[in-house]
């Protein structure tokens, strides 16, 4: 009996590596899929300000980024399985809300392949993180789903937005809108560098 | 007779404790904490309140496109000097610095000065350092980066918009006499802090 209590309290105060990446919603892998970008305001604030830059491009600049960015997060998330450990970088993420809101701030004229290129490689870089970590099953598969469906539903609206209400007043409080994610980027810049 | 050497039950726990490995969940409590923390920072601040709101007073005194340049160079050099504060670049005199930006700013609004947008926004612009830098050194430990940095960001351009919304007085005659007023009130609170700060 004495033994058993010791190694009770051996098990109770050694905990094994939780790699819990999905904050559960109750209600399945695929919701849990669509409340982490909810719960990840490095990707979420990413999603929106992608899906805002295209929005005050056009409708062209809108409707690809839809496809284009929850699909290359998907397939990012896939090659992330691959990756044994978790691979979230602070310094990506904040370099993505500085230059994501300077572009908006300035209100950058990019092309259309330059929006397009730029949203691929968002949503491979931060669907590789989201993935990283995580061993393939099905429960796994499904909340790759949710999440990218969250991540086509966070960038249809704010480009929406843009697209809809982009001129005049609404286009300069969206212009103040991407100063302010590229003020929180370059501070959370120095935050990562400061503690890496 | 039986005579085992039992290890002592605070020797177990102190070896599981040396060998627990890392706990990678996620932490999501701290999240909605992080964020008001960050939000409350610069209106928690008196000398903070002046400047920032002095910025949309006097944006709203100059109008189009002053109006909404300065709000927004404000914050964009407030997070460099945020920047610089974290990666540890020494700054003399945050606090005088922004006790000056109230004195300046409010006095820019008393005597309605009207100087090219360049030049305002570089006189924003330098000013916001200090705040920036003071928000960086004072950051709590433990909170969320981001959602601290968009909470104070946030509540920065709050502030601002107040300013506008109440230099919308513009509109009625007796308006500008009042915004000038405001300008005074806020250049004597400035002049306070710096009283204090020198103190």
């Amino acid at each position: 009996m004495k033994n058993a209590g010791r190694w009770m309290m051996i098990v109770a105060v050694a905990p094994s590596v939780a790699e819990a990446h999905l904050t559960s919603s109750g209600l399945g892998p695929f919701y849990d899929g669509l409340l982490h970008l909810m719960t990840s305001p490095e990707d979420l604030a990413a999603a929106i300000a992608l899906a805002l830059l295209c929005g005050l491009r056009g409708a062209d600049h809108g409707r690809r980024a839809f496809f284009v960015v929850p699909l290359a997060w998907l397939l990012g998330s896939f090659v992330g399985l691959v990756a044994l450990t978790p691979q979230g970088n602070d310094i990506v993420s904040a370099s993505w809300l500085l230059l994501l809101g300077a572009l908006i701030a300035f209100d950058a004229k990019l092309p259309l392949a330059a929006t397009t290129a730029l949203g691929a490689l968002l949503g491979l870089m931060h669907g590789y993180s989201n993935g990283s970590g995580m061993k393939l099953t099905l429960a796994v598969v499904l909340a790759l789903i949710g999440l990218a469906t969250a991540v086509a539903t966070m960038t249809a609206l704010p480009a929406a937005v843009g697209v809809r209400f982009g001129g005049g007043s609404t286009r300069i409080a969206l212009r103040v809108a991407g100063s302010w994610i590229a003020a929180s980027g370059l501070l959370l810049l120095g935050w990562s560098i400061r503690s890496p | 007779m039986n005579q085992h050497r039992t290890v002592p039950p605070i020797a177990t726990l102190l070896v599981a404790l040396a060998f627990a490995p890392d706990a990678l969940a996620h932490l999501q409590r701290s999240d909605a904490a992080g964020f008001l923390s960050g939000f409350l920072h610069p209106i928690s601040g008196f000398d903070h309140v002046l400047a920032m709101v002095a910025v949309g007073l006097w944006g709203a005194q100059l109008g189009a496109p002053a109006l909404w340049v300065l709000p927004v160079a404000f914050p964009l050099v407030m997070a460099i000097g945020g920047f610089l504060g974290f990666v540890g670049v020494h700054l003399p005199g945050v606090e005088i610095g922004i006790a000056a930006s109230a004195v300046l700013l409010g006095a820019a609004v008393l005597f309605a000065w009207r100087p090219p947008l360049a030049t305002a926004a570089l006189l924003v612009g330098a000013l916001a350092i200090f705040h920036g830098h003071a928000h960086s050194t004072e950051l709590p430990n433990g909170e969320d980066a981001l959602l601290y940095s968009m909470g104070f960001v946030i509540a920065t351009g709050c502030l601002h918009a107040l300013g506008i919304a109440i230099g919308t007085v513009r509109r009625w005659r007796w308006g500008n006499g009042l915004l000038r007023a405001l300008g005074l009130g806020i250049a004597a609170g400035g002049a306070f802090c710096m009283w204090q700060a020198v103190a």
